[in-house]
């Protein structure tokens, strides 16, 4: 039997649903400790991001961390910090996934309040508004699309890297194919593949379903000129 | 009271360990070997297939699209389902992480290609076809070279991160340096172990990305003494 038609049984197996460990389990694991980390992500990166971009400064910073953590490997991290006094579990995994989601939330936010007009600003300033109000009434809302894709690549990012969680037995969708794996090609190839198109069935919906949200909260005088913003963002993370 | 087990004193657990390295100098070799070899064939391959599609794309416009849509998707599925789709059809081997990671750079590679190739100022381009030269004549002499800023980003990018890609083969037992940080955090959660996997990755990252600066600087003189 080819891997095809093994994964069309096993995906079939009302039991390989839900059972305990299933695919209903995994994928909780796996939408819950994903949203964990893009949360803590944001939480981090969008201050911090708008902040430098307000004052102007940081955007060698801003590069510099992207830069940073595309060459730490996934692996390492997910390994490296359990370690620490994180400890096993949920915990370390959510912040070793927040940390790869930092960069796009981070050069977004930056790009998004650089990108404000220099004119605009000023008017607000011109109008007495402080510091603080211009951020947070002229260039916060002015920059919410790119804020929204930042959160869409981060979301996406995430996700992917979610499934490798199962290497330090974090859980999630990606459990599925290592489990596979450990059967052997010959037996769980059907498995593998199941488990593959799984994770990227979740990944492809949340990039879309993130896509809409990022066209909802674009003005609709901002939408023609904002295509592409998410390949903007992209190019902004890539450092092209 | 409790007993000593060993005779010596409790080695503990630190984070780096020379004892180790000094222990270890052959797996610890090898690993970062296959790693170095799996990265620059990847790359290598990645690049003769990426960049005749970016010249396809900058050629024919309406391709532009479709290319960058069809990277960007294959950019956009887990590294690990990627995995999982290629293994059951070339099985547990080097050819599998070859491919997958391959898959991966194309993105990168392709997008900053087509940038590159887009940036040639029109009078540059107009100026040429004056000279006589043919599409291919004024692709190999004019285009490409004044492209070779942005082709050697999308290389960087590329390599950078196919160095931590490679690591994901662990999955299939090919993980190059991978294979030392995971079996370090199998074996007692060994940190000199983990450690040095993860400062040898961080590194062989570094030493390619200076490699093609380097290069770089090689092959486009009329750039020095600019700055950025």
């Amino acid at each position: 039997m080819n891997p095809v038609s093994q994964a069309v049984v096993w995906l079939n197996d009302p039991l390989n649903w839900t059972n305990p460990g299933g695919i209903l389990d995994r994928l909780g694991e796996h939408v819950s400790m994903s949203a964990a980390a893009v949360l803590l992500g944001c939480l981090v990166a969008w201050p911090l991001g708008l902040w430098l971009g307000h004052t102007g400064r940081g955007g060698g910073l801003v590069v510099l961390i992207s830069n940073l953590t595309l060459a730490v490997p996934t692996l390492a991290l997910l390994t490296i910090l359990p370690l620490t006094f994180l400890g096993f579990g949920r915990p370390a995994v959510v912040v070793a996934l927040a940390v790869f989601a930092v960069p796009p939330l981070l050069a977004n936010a930056y790009t998004g309040v650089r990108q404000v007009d220099a004119e605009t600003r000023e008017a607000a300033r011109g109008m007495g508004m402080t510091g603080a109000q211009v951020l947070r009434r002229v260039e916060l809302p002015l920059a919410v699309p790119y804020l929204a894709a930042g959160f869409r690549t981060a979301a996406v990012q995430v996700v992917a890297t979610a499934a490798l969680a199962t290497f330090v037995n974090g859980g999630g969708l990606g459990e599925i194919i290592r489990f596979g794996f450990g059967l052997s090609i010959a037996v769980g190839g059907g498995q593998i593949l199941a488990g593959g198109l799984l994770v990227a069935g979740l990944a492809v919906s949340v990039e879309l379903l993130f896509a809409l949200v990022e066209r909802l909260v674009t003005p609709r005088p901002l939408r023609r000129t904002r295509r592409g913003a998410g390949r903007r963002a992209a190019d902004a993370v890539t450092g092209t | 009271m409790s007993f000593r087990l060993s005779y010596r004193a409790d080695p503990g657990n630190p984070w780096f360990s020379w004892q180790y390295v000094r222990d270890n100098s052959d797996t610890v070799l090898n690993a970062l070997r296959e790693h170095t070899t799996l990265t620059l064939r990847a790359v290598l391959i990645a690049a003769l297939v990426a960049i005749p599609l970016a010249v396809v794309a900058y050629w024919f416009r309406p391709l532009t699209g479709p290319i960058l849509a069809l990277t960007g998707v294959l950019y956009t599925v887990p590294s690990l389902a990627l995995f999982a789709f290629v293994a059951p059809y070339l099985g547990i081997g080097v050819t599998t992480v070859l491919s997958v990671v391959v898959l991966y750079a194309l993105l990168v590679i392709v997008r900053n290609t087509v940038a590159g190739l887009n940036q040639v100022p029109a009078e540059v381009r107009e100026a040429a076809e004056g000279m006589g030269y043919g599409r291919w004549g004024r692709l190999l002499r004019i285009e490409l070279p004044l492209a070779v800023p942005g082709i050697l980003t999308g290389l960087r990018l590329a390599t950078v991160s196919t160095v931590a890609l490679v690591t994901v083969g662990v999955v299939i037992g090919r993980g190059g340096l991978g294979q030392i940080i995971f079996a370090g955090f199998q074996n007692n959660l060994y940190k000199a172990q983990i450690m040095t996997g993860t400062l040898l990755c961080v590194l062989l990252a570094l030493v390619l990305d200076l490699v093609l600066i380097g290069a770089g600087r090689l092959l486009t003189p009329w750039l020095r003494g600019r700055t950025g």
